[in-house]
């Protein structure tokens, strides 16, 4: 993934704050962010829009690299924002650093 | 009770036989390495099928084929065995068992299983050579050895006797049998089915010496013959006692346990010393001994239960019924078929085409059931029996089985009368829906299958036909197609039930425990099996399980419907559909409060505040302060209600105040689909009763109960279940069958197509037919629910989190 152009990382969470398996929702300026974490404790960072309509995807059930979406299912690359064959279809992704028990992401200035 | 000096808690266990070694097996499937265990067994082999000796007399298969579990069964389970090793004392002070030989082991639960001994009777001559008992595959061997041609007289005309008799028949002996009573059989028969049996038995060769007493037995250090009271004499080379048996007790008794016939123990198998549990025809238990299987097996699934510490199951005695095994000779006989003072007999006799069905009729219920020839009904007139359900309805074909009229050619017609319920398998006590079900879910297609997965037919195989017939009218020609096992998800290549069996008998606790005990391909599993193996986990497990909030959907999760645009809509419990001015005030204001874009009336006769953000939902909830009322979820939805008796010129009852009482008891209940009820106060049925899961009717003498109807994507009527008179009755079966449901229904099946599955008289027969039943189901709904907490009060109090409000970037940058 290439990193945006005038974005710096942020902190936006502690691993606590996101259930293992499960998302978060962070509020920016530039919209909703969905923090998603696998079973292995990484922590993903999506916008919160289903490309399919548009669905919250930090409320849809995170398993591995896939996140499926609260809506209708779709499953989502947590890794490149791709939707899952057969569907089509990208959600923006953005990068993410843990540091120890803290989550940055690398958001607009 | 985990040893620090030891390691794991050590079980020994006396007795390497049918039911000891079946309380093992149970253990281990419910509690794997719980214990060190340890074997002893005073016959030289690991644990057979004693049942089958009385084929491998008769020639009909081999010694090898009934080893239930080998040596390499021992080794792989790390169970050390001692075989050929009586155990001689047991030090209850020490906990120590002391071994023939020397060998001496420890204990922190001791499990005997010490099985019987055949009865001698004190009369002269019993201790020559040549004279016998017949238990062990020694025995067999004994008999066996005996020259074609040589005379054998068996003296004891039960099941033991005949089978001994029969076998030795097939050796080519000369056999006669010696029986006190004037007919053979005489626990399991009358006289008149007694008499086309011992026909029969004269026919292939047998000798028969009845209402006759043995006084001695004669002959110089090997046997002679006999001398019978009445003066008659017998030659023989063999003599075999086959008149009883007695508990093996001395073991215990030198111990210091309390015995009386038997070793006693009380409804979770243990003996007077905590330590020490005891199973099998050595015990006494609510002063009854047993000396068939089914009932020891029964005693070996409590003990193990409660070895394994979940102290879950009770036994409370058992009805068996017997069936001979001589080959050509078909005799199944239950309960008390002699009659007698106020009971009514129901008979058949077909002299010349050797059959007789009779069954005893004791205040409008089966009492005994004797079958001889054709046995075919033993499992329908059993069920009926067990359950003790007022069979007047039934007194025209009771003979003739379920269906009127039907002459039964064949018995695979027969089998597909049968209702779920009948018990085919009566050593381990298996249902016609748990092997049809198997079949099904499972992919079986031979009856060596169904053995593995069920059990069925694993112990005295007399039951073998039945199940054949059962595979073929289930499986019709497909072999193939039903061969392939239906998997959850792509998760696993486990079946539903599959799942639930290993979540119950392992206890498995939580979501996760259930991934990593079985193995997930996905770590992390997908929407299809997170949300159901949760479900199960809990279901199971209402008391100890650990709810994964993220193993719910997001519904289920935030407690709330999610709608197209990520907003939510939020439905208060209104009781029957019931409210009041004050309410709908209180509503109206908090819809304002929050600028709640639409408020609608359901087709469930409740209220919908649709349109609710996620960061309000907690305000509003409070606001209200309603419970919740579950719209969202695979749970009790509506109980829908009409007017009734307190208003409708035509109401017949209250269906108002049922319906409240209803929604009262099940709220907070989940299950494997949204449940809908309904309650109409007269057949006009304006609360369209007949097309929700559990509908009912008021008709002026009580209500009736539809269930498995729906009204949603595949339109189909409720069946009726049965009538009741008062509403507490019908509560209480609407708890059982909800119950039932929850605990046998996939998930995400709702109660129409479970019912299409499994069938309207499993249901009946689980809910209706046996009240037991129904009040254990009950009693298990209500401790479920007793662990729920309403939804929007708990996340009220913290005591789950919804992550109502979003997080926020932290002002600090790196
Ligand atoms: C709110 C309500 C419509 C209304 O405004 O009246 C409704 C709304 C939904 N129904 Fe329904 N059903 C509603 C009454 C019904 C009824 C009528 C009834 O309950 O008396 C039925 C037919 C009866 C039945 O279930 O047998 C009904 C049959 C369904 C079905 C088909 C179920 C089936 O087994 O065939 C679904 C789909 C499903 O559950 O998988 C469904 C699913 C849905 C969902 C939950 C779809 C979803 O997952 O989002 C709808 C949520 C809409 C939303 O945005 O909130 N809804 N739905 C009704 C709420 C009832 C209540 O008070 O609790
Ligand atoms: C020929 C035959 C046919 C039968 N047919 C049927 C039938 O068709 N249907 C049916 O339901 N039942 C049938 N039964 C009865 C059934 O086999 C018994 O009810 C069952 O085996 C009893 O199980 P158990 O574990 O209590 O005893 P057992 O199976 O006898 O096991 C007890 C074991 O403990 C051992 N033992 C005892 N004391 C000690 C000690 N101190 N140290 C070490 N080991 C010890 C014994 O040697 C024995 O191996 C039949 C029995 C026989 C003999
Ligand atoms: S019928 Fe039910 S599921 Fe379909 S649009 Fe209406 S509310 Fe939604
Ligand atoms: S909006 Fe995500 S799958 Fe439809």
């Amino acid at each position: 993934m290439s990193v945006p152009e005038n974005t710096v990382w942020k902190e936006v969470a502690t691993l606590a704050d996101i259930p293992a398996l499960g998302g978060r929702v962070v509020a920016t300026e530039g919209g909703e962010i969905a923090l998603l974490r696998n079973e292995r404790d990484e922590v993903y960072a999506l916008d919160n829009r289903c490309p399919h309509k548009g669905g919250p995807l930090a409320e849809g059930t995170v398993s591995g690299d896939t996140v499926y979406c609260p809506l209708h299912n779709w499953r989502i690359d947590l890794k490149h924002g791709q939707a899952r064959d057969p569907d089509v279809g990208c959600v923006r992704t953005w990068p993410v650093r843990l540091e120890g028990e803290r989550v940055f992401v690398r958001l607009p200035e | 009770m985990n040893n620090p000096v030891y390691g794991r808690p050590r079980l020994v266990m006396v007795g390497n036989g049918m039911a000891g070694m079946r309380a093992v097996e149970e253990l281990l499937a419910m509690a794997p390495g719980h214990y060190d265990i340890t074997v002893f067994g005073d016959e030289p082999h690991p644990n057979y099928n004693r049942i089958l000796l009385s084929p491998v007399l008769a020639r009909e298969m081999a010694f090898e084929d009934t080893i239930l579990n080998d040596r390499a069964w021992y080794h792989a389970h790390g169970i050390t065995l001692h075989a050929g090793q009586a155990v001689t004392r047991i030090d209850r002070a020490r906990r120590l068992v002391h071994a023939a030989d020397g060998t001496v082991e420890r204990y922190d639960r001791l499990l005997l299983a010490l099985g019987s001994t055949p009865y001698v009777p004190a009369i002269s001559g019993a201790q020559l050579d040549g004279v016998m008992t017949y238990r062990t595959i020694e025995d067999v061997r004994a008999m066996q050895a005996l020259p074609a041609g040589a005379r054998a007289v068996v003296i004891g005309g039960g099941l033991l006797g005949l089978e001994a008799a029969y076998g030795l028949l097939t050796q080519g002996a000369k056999v006669t049998v010696v029986h006190r009573n004037p007919w053979l059989l005489d626990r399991q028969m009358d006289r008149v089915g007694a008499d086309l049996l011992q026909r029969s038995l004269i026919a292939r060769g047998l000798c028969l010496c009845l209402g006759a007493e043995t006084e001695a037995i004669t002959g110089d250090g090997h046997v002679q013959g006999l001398r019978l009271k009445d003066g008659r004499t017998l030659d023989a080379d063999l003599v075999v006692f086959a008149v009883g048996i007695r508990p093996r007790t001395a073991l215990a008794r030198a111990a210091g346990l309390h015995c009386d016939r038997g070793i006693v123990v009380d409804d979770t198998l243990q003996t007077f010393d905590p330590r020490i549990y005891a199973v099998g025809e050595c015990v006494q238990h609510r002063g009854l001994t047993y000396g068939l299987v089914a009932p020891l097996f029964e005693q070996a699934k409590v003990a193990a239960n409660h070895l394994a510490q979940y102290g879950r199951l009770r036994y409370t005695g058992s009805l068996a019924s017997t069936k001979l095994k001589v080959t050509g000779v078909g005799l199944f006989s239950a309960g008390d078929f002699t009659g007698g003072a106020g009971c009514e007999e129901v008979s058949l006799l077909d002299a010349a085409g050797g059959v007789y069905k009779k069954v005893v009729i004791r205040d409008h219920k089966l009492a005994g059931i004797l079958l001889y020839g054709d046995t075919a009904l033993g499992p329908w007139l059993f069920q009926l029996l067990r359950t003790g359900q007022d069979v007047s309805a039934l007194r025209d074909h009771l003979l003739f089985g379920e269906t009127t009229g039907d002459v039964r050619h064949g018995g695979g017609r027969a089998i597909d009368h049968m209702p779920e319920a009948a018990e085919i398998c009566g050593c381990n006590g298996i249902n016609k829906g748990t092997i049809v079900h198997a079949i099904r879910t499972r992919g079986l297609f031979t009856v060596d299958d169904v053995r593995r997965c069920t059990k069925a037919s694993a112990s005295c195989g007399s039951c073998t036909g039945l199940v054949e017939q059962i595979l073929a009218s289930t499986l019709g020609g497909l072999y193939e197609a039903t061969a392939r096992k239906r998997s959850l998800c792509a998760c696993t290549d486990l079946t539903h039930d599959e799942i639930r069996d290993a979540i119950v008998t392992r206890k498995l606790l939580s979501v996760r425990a259930v991934f990593a005990t079985l193995e997930w391909k996905a770590a992390g599993g997908c929407p299809t099996c997170r949300p159901a193996v949760n479900y199960y986990v809990r279901c199971a497990w209402p008391a100890e399980a650990i709810d994964d909030p993220q193993a719910r959907l997001v519904n289920e999760r935030v407690h709330a419907n999610i709608q197209k645009d990520a907003t939510y809509s939020v439905i208060p419990r209104l009781y029957g559909g019931v409210t009041t001015p004050a309410e709908l005030k209180r509503i109206a204001e908090v819809a304002e409060r929050y600028q709640v874009p639409m408020v609608k009336i359901t087709g469930g006769q409740r209220i919908d505040l649709l349109g609710v953000k996620k960061q309000d939902l907690p305000a509003i909830w409070a606001d209200l302060g309603m419970p919740s009322g579950h719209a969202y979820g695979k749970a009790l939805r509506t109980c829908k209600s009409c007017v009734g008796t307190e208003f409708c010129r035509f109401g017949t009852q209250d269906s108002t105040h049922l319906a409240i009482t209803l929604e009262k008891r099940l709220e907070r209940m989940w299950s494997p689909h949204k449940v809908k009820l309904a309650a109409s106060g007269c057949p006009r049925n304006c609360a369209e009763s007949t097309i929700k899961d559990f509908g009912v009717i008021g008709v002026d003498s009580g209500w009736e109960i539809y269930v498995g109807g729906n009204g949603g994507m595949k339109l189909r009527a409720g069946d009726l279940l049965s009538k009741v008179a008062s509403e507490d009755e019908v509560v209480e079966l609407a708890e059982a069958f909800m119950q039932l449901y929850r605990k046998e229904a996939y998930y995400l099946e709702r109660t129409a197509p479970w019912i299409e599955r499994v069938g309207l008289d499993h249901i009946k027969a689980m809910t209706v037919e046996n009240s037991e039943s129904r009040k254990q189901l009950a009693a298990e709904l209500r401790h479920a629910l007793s662990h729920e907490e309403d939804p929007w009060a708990a996340a009220l109090s913290g005591h789950i989190t919804i992550h109502a409000q979003p997080l926020r970037v932290a002002e600090m940058t790196i």
